[in-house]
Order: structure tokens, then C-alpha cells, then sequence
């Protein structure tokens, strides 16, 4: 009973593994292809059923008018907004999550927990809902289709996302422990920068990971907001899906797009490991 | 502690977030009252006939918002069921668990839509793997994207590959927080590992199960990277969601005022039916 269970165990484990790993090495292997390899039969193995080239990966760094795709600038830009909204969104967040922890808030009937469903329900709006009258918006100010335009909107993404965190974590972190510095003398903002924030980077670097995860992998907004003065990366690289279908350069282009995040995966596991993320998310 | 610095810490992103939401709400409900489209593209007043033409001829909305119940409900029911039984394996000790933990977190941190064009070459009909693959051992082509049904499941199976870590996130970081006691008492009892599932772990997971499936119901009903991408809607209407149905209308067709009379309708149901299920999973899954 024990070993049959065992085995299933890691058959299912293994099974899921090569289901995770598959479209990755698929990617990898398509990448370093030619037309031929791609167009003629299926093939999988370099060198055994095709002979590799770096074409696919060349492109990505040539200047469009020789050919090329160049990714380098809409991956600049993609950092540049996750970033920047990242930012602002866990400033804001975790300030408004403090106060939701730690004091009480009455205006009618609107109570903390309302205020808090307030925040995390922004992420119920379909980002369609919201694209139309921004694009709206957006055009009449003149912010149309560029980097500004879509921090702000990002924002609105993210925020929701560093409250729902923070309020949980700092529900965990114990009280007494800005009574403390407020009896040996510090004032509420003193209390909240000395003694509570950096006993909360866990929950900080746990918010930060899962807006940088939100904000870099959204296409929508990129894609309604902006046209050809900014573009973010995974806005490139579907529009080299609906060419003449180079899968080589774009599944280079695709696996460059998605690497850094990789890193991400092991940050959070780490944490996760740990003990940290069990607080945080709930 | 009250003091009158909480609004300090409270206003900057409260009034962040609906300084900027203020306007795309109100404009949304009263450009559903105008018939701003592309040849006359003003603020006009028509009152509610966008809203008659929804309710009363618009079946194709109604039909991409039952699909997009059934693909999202599907997909979180499957990624739940499996995020579970994932987290379940590596909660405990097994080699190499934290390898494990990182290889299945790692889809959610991948651009949806990037992979998805991945998994379109994936799926080619006659130049991806997958057919090639089923082909060696005698299994005829399967139209994984030009088939009604089939390409419903194809969606299906893509969203689970990219959101299940998120529920397995969720899930053993719930399994990880659970106090040590009622596992020792079970032991002591001598249960077995299907009783102590049932009696003691999925009781104490139903609060962080019911979070964790609102939570992705909320992310799922948004599906719409993975259709655009994957089949564009089709074939014909067989994987049109409400979200892509109101892009048509709005940002192709440019018809923005009935478009913005669809998102404020889709918006309302959503918020109501999210709530229900809210109710109704609470009820079920935790017995007093």
C-alpha cells in the first residue's frame, strides 16, 4: 500500500515535471533552427535531426531595417514600467497596509475589512473594461502610447496586489512591538520607518516579487495603450507571431522574454522554504 | 493606538487608486448610454437602447459568457485538484523537494502570452510536436486549434500549465502554516494518511482553499491573453470570451459606446456572481 503510493507519488511528480519542462526544451531546440528543420518535417534533437544555427538568436540584436527584430529597447521599456509601478504601487500599498493593520477605520458603515476589499477588489476588473476609457482618456491628454501613461495604469494592476500582502503580514507582525518604540519616544512615522519596516522586508521582497511578476507579464494594456513610440516586450513578440511565422527568432525571442523571471521562481521558493510566505499569503 | 496620522498612511493610495479609477467608471456607464461608434464618434444620449439591444439581441455575448464560465470554472477546478495533490507531495520530505518546488512555480513567472505563442508552434497541426509525436505511435493528427471542441480544451490544458503554480503557491503555503498539533494527535490515533487527509489536513486547509479558489477565479475570468493568441477566438466563435467579444465590439468594430454598455453589464455580473460563490463555497467547505 505504502509503495504503491510511493510510486504513483513520483510517477505524477514526473509526469508533471516533463509537462512543465516540455514547451521550454520545444522552445529551446526550435531556436537555434533554420527554415528547413522548421517547415520540412517535425524535428527535436540538434545536430542528431537538424544541423543548428544562431540565426534566430542574431536577429534579436540587428536593427529592424536590416532584418532584424530588435527587442533590446522594448525590453528596456518593459523593465522600466514593471519597475517603476512596481515601486509606487508597494510605497503606496504598504503604507495603506499598515494602516489597515494597525488602526481603526469607521465612515458609515465602511469598516477596515471593506476598505482592504475595497483595494484587492480592483483585481476583479477585466483589464478590457478599464482599456476603453483609458484609451479614451489617454488620447485626450496626450499620453497615449507612452511610458507614463502605462505606469499609471499598472498601478491600478499592482496596488491591490502589494495590499493584499502587506495587511497579512502585518497582521503577524506583533503590536507590541510599535507600542514599544512609541513609548521610548518615537513618533507613529518614526515607529513605522525604524522599527516595523525592517522587520518586514520578507513581506516587502514577497509583494515586490509578485507586482514585478504582474506588471512584466501583462499584455493587454501594452498592447491597447501603445502603438510604435513605446513598445514592451511581450507586445513584440506577438506581433512576430502574426508574420510569416520565423519560429526561430521567436522562440529565441520568446525564451529571452521570460528568463529573468526565472530567477524570480527561485527567490520565492527560497522564501517559501523558509517560512516567510506562509503569513504573507493568505 | 488611534491617531489622526492614520490617514497619513491610509489617503496616498487610497486616493491613488480611485483618483484613477474614478474616471474609467463613470465614463464607462455614461458612454453605455451614448452610441459613440465610428461614424459618430460623440457623446451622444440614446438612453438605454445599447442595454434593450444586449438584453434582447445579442446572443453572441451571452454565448462567450457561458464559455468563459465553463473554461474558467474547468480550468480552477482542474488546477486546484492538482496544485493540491502537487503541494501535498512536496510539503513533506522527498528528494530533491526544493528543486521540485522550483521547476513547479516556474510557469507563473512566464509571460502568458509569450508562452502561449509557444505553445502554439506546440500545437501545429502538422509541423509541432505533439501530432508528430501521437503520429509515431498510429494516432491520427487531432485539429488541436481548427476543431470547435477540441481547441476549448486546448485553452483549457494551456491556462492549467501556466496558473496551477499559482494554486500550488497558495496551497502549500497554507499546508506550511498549519499548526503541528492535530497531525501528532492523528498520529497517536494511528490514522491513516487517507483519513488524516480528510479529517484533519483538508479541514484546516478550507479558509486557504476557498482564498485561493476565489482568488483565481477572479484571475481566470479574465482569461484572454491565452484565446487571443492561441486562436484568435476561433474557430468561428468556439473560444470567444465576454472579454474578447467586448474587444471586437470596441476596439475593432469601434462600436465604444455598446462596448462599454457590454464591459459595465459583464462587470456588474461578475462582481455579483463572484460573490455568490464566495457564499457558497464558505458554506460548503466549512462545517461548523
Amino acid at each position: 500500500m505504502h509503495k504503491l503510493y510511493t510510486f504513483l507519488k513520483y510517477t505524477f511528480i514526473t509526469l508533471w515535471t516533463v509537462f512543465i519542462v516540455a514547451p521550454f526544451l520545444w522552445a529551446i531546440s526550435t531556436s537555434f533552427k533554420d527554415f528547413q528543420s522548421v517547415n520540412s518535417k517535425v524535428t527535436y534533437i540538434p545536430w542528431l535531426d537538424f544541423e543548428p544555427t544562431l540565426e534566430g538568436w542574431r536577429v534579436l540584436v540587428k536593427s529592424p531595417a536590416r532584418g532584424g527584430v530588435d527587442i533590446v529597447e522594448p525590453y528596456f521599456n518593459s523593465i522600466f514600467v514593471t519597475c517603476t509601478a512596481s515601486l509606487i504601487s508597494i510605497i503606496l500599498g504598504t503604507l495603506a497596509a499598515y494602516a489597515l493593520s494597525r488602526f481603526t477605520f469607521k465612515a458609515g458603515f465602511v469598516r477596515n475589512n471593506d476598505i482592504t476589499f475595497f483595494f484587492i477588489s480592483q483585481r476583479i476588473m477585466p483589464p478590457i473594461v478599464l482599456s476603453i476609457p483609458f484609451f479614451i482618456f489617454l488620447s485626450t491628454i496626450g499620453l497615449l502610447d507612452s511610458l507614463f501613461g502605462l505606469v499609471v495604469v499598472y498601478i491600478v494592476l499592482l496596488m491591490p496586489i502589494a495590499v493584499w500582502i502587506m495587511v497579512d503580514f502585518f497582521n503577524r507582525v506583533p503590536k507590541e512591538l510599535d507600542e514599544t518604540a512609541l513609548i521610548d519616544g518615537c513618533n507613529p512615522y518614526q515607529a513605522f520607518y525604524k522599527v516595523v519596516l525592517p522587520n518586514s522586508i520578507p513581506g516587502l521582497i514577497v509583494a515586490g516579487m509578485f507586482c514585478i511578476i504582474f506588471g512584466w507579464i501583462d499584455f493587454f494594456f501594452a498592447f491597447i495603450l501603445t502603438f510604435t513610440e513605446v513598445q514592451l516586450l511581450p507586445v513584440k513578440v506577438v506581433a512576430l507571431n502574426s508574420s510569416i511565422t520565423p519560429w526561430w527568432s521567436l522562440s529565441a525571442s520568446a525564451l529571452i522574454s521570460v528568463a529573468p523571471l526565472i530567477i524570480v521562481a527561485f527567490v520565492v521558493e527560497r522564501y517559501l522554504s523558509k517560512g516567510n510566505l506562509s503569513g504573507a499569503l493568505k | 493606538m488611534n491617531f489622526k496620522h492614520k490617514f497619513v498612511f491610509l489617503f496616498p493610495g487610497l486616493f491613488v487608486l480611485i483618483g484613477i479609477l474614478i474616471f474609467p467608471i463613470i465614463f464607462t456607464i455614461r458612454l453605455s448610454l451614448s452610441g459613440w461608434n465610428s461614424y459618430t464618434p460623440e457623446m451622444n444620449f440614446i438612453g438605454i437602447t445599447n442595454y434593450i439591444r444586449l438584453f434582447t439581441d445579442d446572443p453572441r455575448f451571452w454565448e462567450s459568457f457561458f464559455r468563459l464560465s465553463f473554461l474558467s470554472v474547468t480550468t480552477v477546478i482542474l488546477q486546484y485538484v492538482i496544485g493540491f495533490a502537487l503541494a501535498l507531495m512536496v510539503w513533506r520530505e522527498i528528494k530533491f523537494k526544493r528543486f521540485f518546488r522550483v521547476i513547479f512555480l516556474i510557469p507563473m513567472m512566464t509571460t502568458p502570452v509569450i508562452m502561449t505563442v509557444i505553445w502554439r508552434t506546440f500545437f501545429h497541426e502538422s509541423l509541432g510536436p505533439v501530432n508528430d509525436l501521437l503520429g509515431n505511435i498510429g494516432i491520427k493528427p487531432i485539429l488541436w486549434l481548427s476543431d470547435p471542441v477540441i481547441a476549448k480544451f486546448t485553452v483549457i490544458i494551456v491556462e492549467v500549465w501556466q496558473w496551477t503554480p499559482f494554486m500550488f503557491l497558495l496551497l502549500l503555503a497554507g499546508l506550511l502554516s498549519l499548526p503541528k498539533e492535530p497531525f501528532l494527535a492523528a498520529a497517536i490515533d494511528g490514522a491513516s494518511p487517507f483519513r488524516k487527509f480528510v479529517y484533519v489536513t483538508f479541514p484546516l486547509m478550507a479558509p486557504i482553499s476557498i482564498g485561493a479558489i476565489i482568488i483565481r477565479l477572479i484571475e481566470a475570468s479574465k482569461i484572454m491573453d491565452t484565446v487571443f493568441v492561441l486562436t484568435s477566438g476561433g474557430p468561428g466563435t468556439a473560444t470567444e470570451t465576454s472579454s474578447f467579444y467586448i474587444y471586437i465590439k470596441g476596439l475593432r468594430e469601434f462600436q465604444m459606446g455598446y462596448a462599454a454598455t457590454l464591459s459595465f453589464t459583464y462587470l456588474v455580473i461578475m462582481i455579483i456572481s463572484l460573490t455568490i460563490i464566495a457564499k457558497v463555497l464558505t458554506k460548503l467547505m466549512i462545517k461548523e
